[in-house]
Order: C-alpha cells, then structure tokens, then sequence
C-alpha cells in the first residue's frame, strides 16, 4: 500500500465535520443550524459506514490491499461521527433532559432503532484493535458481522424520521442491498474469476 | 359556476370607502416596488426595512415577543409545492404567476362565484397581526403579518345552515409548481377548519408579511394563518373556499391519518405519533423552549374545544 494513502483519507474523513464546523460559526447552515448540523452528521454516520462496506467489493473486484488497510479506519470515523450525531442530540436538543430522553428511547421507534445501531457500533469500536483481533479470535469475525446490522439500523432510523419525502433513505436503502448483494456467493462469484477470490483474501 | 363580477353585479354596499381604497392601492403599489425590485436585480430582502403598507393598525392581538429576522420566515418553509428541502421554496417559487388571480367561492352559500383577488381584497382594511406559528416538526417563528379576518371574506358570501366546515384548495399548477410534478402529497393541497373556528377573530386572511406582499415562498398572493394550529393548516396561495357540510379530508390526514388530524391544534400533551411535541425551537433561538396548549392561544381558543377529546380529535 502507497503510505500517503491512509493519511490522505484520515484527513478527507474529517473534512466533512470541518465543513460543519466553520459552517456552523459563520453562519451558513440555514436558519435551523442546529438541526442542519444533526441531520448532517447523522447522514455521514450512514455515509461512512456504507463506504466502509465498499472495501471488501472493491478489494475484491481490484485485488488492490488499501481498501481492506483503510477500511478500519473508515468504521473507526463511522463511530466517530455518530458520537458527534448522538451528543447534538443529547445537548443541543434535549439538553441532557434524561427523562425526555428515556421517552424518546422507548416511545419513538426511530429514536429506538438509531440508539440500538449507536450501541451495536461501541463493541465493534472497542473491539477493532488488533490485539483485541487475536484475543476474540473466530468469534471477532462473528462480532464484526454487525457491520452488516448497523447500516441497515441506520437506513431505518432516517426512513422513519422523514415525514413525506423518503427519496434520500431510499438510495441508501438501495445502496445498502446493492453493498449486501455483492456478498451474497452467486454475485460475487460471477464477478471474479471462478472463485479464485477465498485464495486472495488476507 | 364560474363568474366574474362585472361592474353591473356590485352592490352599492360593496362599494369601498376611500380609507380601504387608498390602503389596497398601496397594497398595489407594494406589489409594483417589489417586482420593480426583482426586475432591477435587487435583492427583495432589501424592501422588508422599507415599509410599503402603511397606515396598518397593530393588531391587539398581537404578541409582544421578538420577531424571527426576515431572511429566515421567508428563507426557510414548508411549501411542498415547490420542493420538500427548507429552502427549496425560495429557490424555486419564483415560477409562480400570482397576477392574475382569482378565488372560486363554492358549496353552501348564497354568493358562489369566482372572484378576482381585488374582488377579494376590495372591502377589507388591512392591519399587522405578529403571532407565533408552530411547525408539527418542532420549530416556531414569530411572524408579522398583513392581512384581515377570514370572518369578515366569510360573511360575504352568505353561508348557509348547512356550511358546517369551509375547505380550502392551494392552486394546482405543475408548470410553476415543480413539486406537484411528484406525488408526495395528494394535489392540490387541500385544508379545512370546523365554521367556529373559521369564523374565529384569530383567524387571518394574510397578503403580506414584514410590510410588503407576501413572497410567493410564504404563499402569495393570499393565504390563511391559523395560529393556535401547527403550521400546515394555514394552507398557502388559495385558489377555492368551499362551504360544505361534511369534515374536508386535508392532504396531509390524507397521507397519514394517524400522525395529521383534522383539528391539529398545537398541544404539548398529544405527541406526533414519532416525536414528542413538548418542546419547540424557536429559530434564531439556542435552547428548545416549552411548547404552549394552542400555541399560547389558549385564552381566546380553549372555549371552542369544551368537552372535546384532545387526544382522539387530535
């Protein structure tokens, strides 16, 4: 792998939260900044863990190594910009009201479902080390599966919040089955050359 | 039954005093300095400090709290028709023809016809009225508008016992409305308040907001501002008032009845199906604040729900 990959991406992996940032103190998200600013880290969180899903595919339709290198990295900022979502929400909309929080978890299914994706993602956070890697073993591939729940948590979690308008979550509903289509056995056996893909594979 | 009133058709009774007169045609020549604005290339915002309806009276009931700044009550709406995004409406409205324009009076009552909008405008004296709205989506402004009660257009037109309800049609223009080209929601948009409520000296007729004409994003030429109910009842650029016996089916109930009520009446206790409606962002504001019963209209509103079940006539 070229060495400036991986800083090349940490640093684009950020840029959108800079964009948020200066966008919020010069005042050039809309005239609800605060809500712009959920929903758009929100939508980032969906978006990196769907570029995430993008590597094994990529890797294995290229034979490149940098997707599978990176491909931590970009869960880790997955995990990242959720922080970010979940705290707009707990301080800046509820402003640490708990028991409005509690509400919220348990009576709106969209709020329960995106909370059920954000603590799904901490063992798979707390879990990506590679000594954590040796240490769980075959059960870290098993754990690691929920890469695969999230998305899906996520997609449902905007679906749900939309009031009439539901084109957005459904491209990234559509880009999660498509993500989910490559690595079901037919697909992507016929995309490679007869299966040569097991031998590849780090 | 379509009719444009000739000369011939005007009562006597109808005809405007000089004071009115003198109000619509500046109400005109507001119009004139904004589209004069807009030829030129000059931003519109420039005309919300001038003042071009003057001579309005301010509203007693109007709120004393401070006014959301003009470039976000006409920089950020609801207005379907033109894009679901909050800003879509200003960057797409200026499709719409709102010159010229009429309103189609129909169903129970002795004066049907179609009107046009200076048919409308003609008997009515105009004054300011600030009053909260509030978004079913959580967020509130403070808005001055310009306008007149819906109880004194009502009158004119000489409802009948049967007219329980009066519905309301937004026009229906896919040309110049880009959104209705997709089905988000049933076209035109269609809204209803119960006879007392419409009759309600609350409830406005607004052609302006800020001094001058309505944008075209906030519903030009002529919209209805109902402020003890969440913003979507106040349906925009009206082209029918119908008077009819039976509850309007509106096009949000249509599209999802157990989240849209007919009645909608703000209320902190009866939450969205999805979200809570507890709390509110007033924008321009930091922190959330409370959410008042009838959108802090109780007082004058309340009596018209006595013995109602909020929670089923939600």
């Amino acid at each position: 792998m070229k060495p400036w990959i991986k800083p090349t991406v940490f640093v684009l992996c950020l840029l959108p939260l800079a964009w948020l940032v200066f966008a919020l103190l010069a005042d050039r998200l809309g005239a609800n900044p605060i809500e712009a600013l959920t929903r758009e880290t929100g939508e980032w969180t969906l978006r990196w863990l769907l570029i995430t899903l993008c590597m094994t595919p990529l890797r294995k339709a290229t034979r490149w190594i940098w997707p599978i290198r990176i491909r931590r990295m970009l869960g880790l900022f997955a995990f990242f910009y959720v922080c970010v979502h979940l705290s707009t929400y707990l301080w800046l909309d509820q402003f640490f009201d708990w028991g409005e929080i509690g509400r919220d978890i348990l009576k709106r299914p969209f709020i329960t479902v995106g909370m059920l994706g954000f603590v799904l993602l901490v063992p798979l956070a707390a879990t990506s080390t590679n000594a954590m890697m040796r240490r769980l073993g075959r059960n870290w591939t098993r754990l690691h599966r929920l890469a695969y729940v999230v998305p899906a948590l996520g997609v449902l979690h905007f679906w749900w919040l939309v009031k009439a308008d539901v084109r957005t979550p459904f491209v990234y509903a559509l880009l999660f089955v498509v993500l989910m289509l490559l690595r079901w056995k037919p697909v992507s056996l016929r995309g490679s050359n007869r299966g040569q893909i097991s031998n590849l594979s780090p | 039954m379509t009719l444009i009133r000739t000369p011939s058709d005007i009562d006597p009774s109808e005809i405007t005093p000089e004071s009115v007169y003198r109000e619509r045609r500046r109400f005109m020549q507001a119009g004139l300095a904004l589209s004069g604005a807009a030829l030129l290339g000059e931003a519109p915002f420039a005309q919300a400090t001038v003042t071009p309806f003057t001579g309005l009276t301010r509203s007693a009931f109007s709120v004393d709290e401070s006014q959301t700044e003009y470039k976000d009550v006409t920089g950020y709406n609801n207005f379907y028709e033109f894009g679901t995004g909050k800003e879509d409406p200003a960057a797409n409205a200026h499709t719409l023809r709102t010159s010229p324009w009429s309103v189609t009076v129909e169903g129970e009552c002795a004066k049907p016809g179609t009107y046009t909008l200076e048919d409308i405008l003609k008997p009515h004296a105009l004054e300011e009225r600030i009053y909260r709205l509030r978004c079913v989506e959580g967020w509130s402004m403070v808005i001055p508008w310009i306008g007149f009660p819906l109880a004194d257009l009502i009158k004119r037109f000489e409802p009948t016992g049967n007219a329980k309800y009066v519905e309301f049609e937004t026009l229906r223009d896919p040309e110049r409305m880009p959104g209705q080209r997709r089905s988000v929601l049933h076209w035109p948009y269609v809204e209803g308040l119960r006879m007392d409520e419409a009759m309600h000296p609350l409830t406005l007729m607004a052609v302006g907001l800020y001094g001058a004409a309505l944008p075209k994003q906030n519903g030009a030429p002529i919209r209805l501002v109902v402020p003890w109910k969440y913003g979507f009842k106040s349906i925009k650029s009206i082209v029918k008032i119908r008077f009819v016996e039976q509850q309007p089916l509106s096009s949000w109930t249509r599209a999802a009845p157990d989240e849209y009520g007919f009645y909608s009446n703000v209320n902190p206790e009866v939450d969205h199906p999805r979200w809570s409606q507890r709390s509110e962002r007033r924008i321009g504001e930091f922190l959330k604040r409370k959410t008042l019963m009838f959108n802090g209209y109780a007082e004058q509103v309340a009596s018209l729900y006595a013995g109602m079940d909020l929670r089923k006539n939600f």
